[in-house]
């Protein structure tokens, strides 16, 4: 635990505490591809940031580029204020925890983490009394001598952790670090990364694909689409406030919906949409004409959700549809509707209902249902 | 239905056809083999066939006493240093191409047909060829130059392949991390790139050995006066009509298994010393 007493291994490590801030950034490859298209982040020092995203959405292209691996075709990355582009990873003062760990095959853990030492040219003592201490860290004192090979997948990342932190870096990288794992290990490495960081106080840069790994982990969590941010927030905005139905649909939870505007007034929106339901929203002081389409937003563990047979319809915002499935998750239970003249390419309406209210009064497949919500629960979303 | 069942389980023709193929292989792998082994211990009354006359070292006694039976000691002093150099720029070369083309550059298709093309070109065709370059521009040829470039003409190609089937497995990553954890190019190689690819490397340098050490075709004009083992072998088989011959092959074959055997045991040693430190702790 007592990384302060670390020795600094060079200077720029021993400075600033790893604010990130990217300006204009582009990635284009030589056929031409852009993986990266004009990218501008500000992550704060001592922040835990996800970059979430599908694959192919350039998270990863980011990640190394500040991490040095490859150069942006154009703009800059700023730690601490000065632009590292060109520099060494080393000098930028980052530590990158590649995707499968690439820990050396052919060094025991000791070597493994002793590595950046031994290139800087410290003596073998001196080396082993610090990786001794990381690996302590790490809790792997007793399994020092063993090969990658002779580890589980668990003990590996956390070799692979103990060697990039060895130096103390501003910056953390880490390239999909659960992804190798196992369910289990997986919601077990989560909290210890986490901790981690709040013992180490620098940035992490946490690339996943997986929506709920970012929101239980990160600070900030970036939602990427094909080269471009489409919301850098705080995790909690991200999943309950997205901004735009691309964000809403790929944190998951969400039910999104649409209509024709039918009138604005003090900030209160009316909407019909192609079935003729008519949907009410608080829409804030963006000027909108009527008319125009608007997207929605509404929680999947917020909407009510009753057998229509002897329920009444409400007039404003409810659906009424046939259940097509019926899962059930433990805590609660999953229930998908296929909406009253739905059109092919709409998303199935789906209700998370409390565990003790589905089974109080059931619905069941091939059911006519009706969901319906308080007006709170609606965000309108912005076009894309 | 109980009668399908079982005639599933008995073993069909392509079974004994496949098995005939293994025996017919065998034996004539092993049997030659076998036979002159045991023809080159043959008693100082025996001739070139069985039956056996006694047994004995005499014709190994003849064969190192020069003169009699051919120069083998001065072939044997040219094809193990030979062997040895074609070995070692065998192994820097491939490990070099290897590293090139894990990324395409411009030409490298057409490269890597120039250099594939050499393994198809008739090796003697290709003899004659050196051997005649080297007399029109005035050089010797000689078993450490013309030789030498004919024997790596076969090897290389041999090398840079299975150095493809090595980097097929080795993950670009480990430099990568080797360079994020602040090792300069020369640190990444010696200490991460090479180690890694260790035994792969000498199972590039037994090849690159082996082939160069039994390599006959592309020799044979262009070792100049002097014969290496595989040509001084063949000229003695033109007039010795001796069990020698048979001593020479066994001798030969004994070192191409010391050969073997040194290289396994390097290999099983690396091998045991990574997992060695493991059983030490434990």
């Amino acid at each position: 635990m007592d990384i302060e007493t670390l020795v600094p291994m060079n200077a720029s490590t021993a400075t600033g505490r790893g604010a990130v801030e990217l300006a204009g950034i582009v990635k284009r490859y030589a056929d031409g591809t852009l993986a990266v298209d004009g990218i501008n982040l500000r992550i704060a020092s001592g922040t835990y940031c996800c970059l979430l995203g599908p694959s192919g959405c350039g998270k990863t292209t980011m990640l190394r580029m500040i991490a040095g691996h490859e150069t942006p075709s154009d703009g800059e990355i700023l730690i601490d204020g000065g632009n590292v582009v060109g520099l060494s990873p080393r000098e930028r003062g980052t530590a990158m925890m590649f995707q499968s760990y690439a820990l050396f095959p052919h060094l025991n853990v000791r070597d493994n983490v002793a590595f950046t030492l031994r290139v800087r040219g410290i003596g073998k003592a001196e080396r082993y009394r610090e990786a001794d201490r990381v690996i302590e860290q790490v809790q792997l004192t007793e399994l020092a001598q063993r090969l990658p090979a002779q580890l589980s997948g668990g003990q590996q990342q956390r070799v692979a952790l103990a060697r990039a932190i060895i130096t103390r870096p501003r910056v953390l990288l880490l390239d999909e670090p659960l992804s190798a794992l196992d369910e289990f290990l997986r919601l077990q490495m989560r909290s210890e990364l986490r901790e981690l960081q709040r013992q180490l106080g620098i940035t992490f840069i946490h690339v996943t694909h997986t929506q709920l790994e970012a929101v239980a982990v990160a600070d900030q969590v970036v939602v990427m689409d094909r080269g471009h941010v489409v919301q850098s927030d705080p995790a909690r905005t991200v999943y309950a406030e997205p901004r735009s139905a691309y964000v809403a649909r790929f944190m998951g939870g969400q039910n999104v919906l649409a209509g024709k505007l039918e009138s604005v007034a003090d900030g209160l929106a009316t909407l019909r949409d192609a079935a003729g339901r008519g949907f009410a929203l608080r829409v804030g002081g963006a000027v909108r004409a009527t008319g125009q389409r608007l997207q929605f937003s509404v929680r999947r563990d917020h909407v009510r959700i009753a057998k229509l047979a002897g329920a009444t319809v409400p007039p404003l915002n409810a659906v009424v549809g046939l259940v097509r499935a019926v899962e059930y998750q433990g805590t609660f239970v999953k229930v998908t509707l296929t909406l009253d003249a739905a059109a092919a390419e709409d998303d199935p309406f789906v209700a998370y209902v409390e565990e003790g209210d589905y089974f109080a009064g059931p619905i069941g497949i091939a059911d006519r249902a009706v969901a319906w919500w308080e007006m709170d629960e609606m965000h309108a979303l912005a076009a894309e | 239905m109980a009668q399908s069942k079982l005639s599933a389980d008995r073993r069909g023709w392509p079974f004994y056809a496949l098995g005939a193929v293994f025996v017919a292989y065998v034996v004539f792998l092993y049997g030659p083999m076998v036979c002159i082994y045991l023809l080159s211990f043959q008693g100082p009354q025996g001739g070139l066939s069985f039956p056996m006359r006694g047994v004995s070292l005499h014709w190994f006694d003849q064969l190192i006493e020069q003169g009699d039976t051919g120069d083998l000691m001065g072939a044997l002093s040219r094809s193990i240093p030979l062997a040895l150099i074609v070995m070692a720029l065998t192994v820097l070369i491939s490990l070099a191409g290897g590293l090139a083309f894990r990324s395409r550059f411009p030409g490298s298709g057409t490269l890597f047909y120039l250099v594939i093309a050499s393994l198809v070109a008739p090796g003697y065709v290709l003899s004659i060829g050196i051997g005649l370059m080297f007399q029109m521009f005035g050089f010797e040829t000689n078993w450490y130059t013309s030789a030498l470039g004919a024997q790596l003409s076969w090897t290389l190609p041999f090398g840079l392949l299975i150095m493809f089937a090595i980097f097929g497995r080795f993950s670009r990553s480990y430099e990568e991390a080797s360079r994020d954890l602040g090792a300069n190019q020369l640190q990444t190689m010696w200490l991460v790139v090479v180690p890694i690819l260790l035994p792969g490397m000498i199972a590039v340098a037994l090849f690159g050995f082996t082939l160069s050490y039994d390599e006959f075709a592309r020799t044979l004009q262009t070792t100049g006066s002097t014969n290496t083992v595989p040509i001084e072998i063949w000229s003695m088989t033109q007039n010795v009509t001796s069990p020698s011959i048979y001593a020479l092959g066994t001798l030969t074959t004994g070192l191409s298994f010391v050969v073997i055997g040194v290289s396994l045991g390097a290999i099983a040693l690396i091998q045991r010393r990574r997992l060695g430190s493991v059983a030490g702790q434990e």
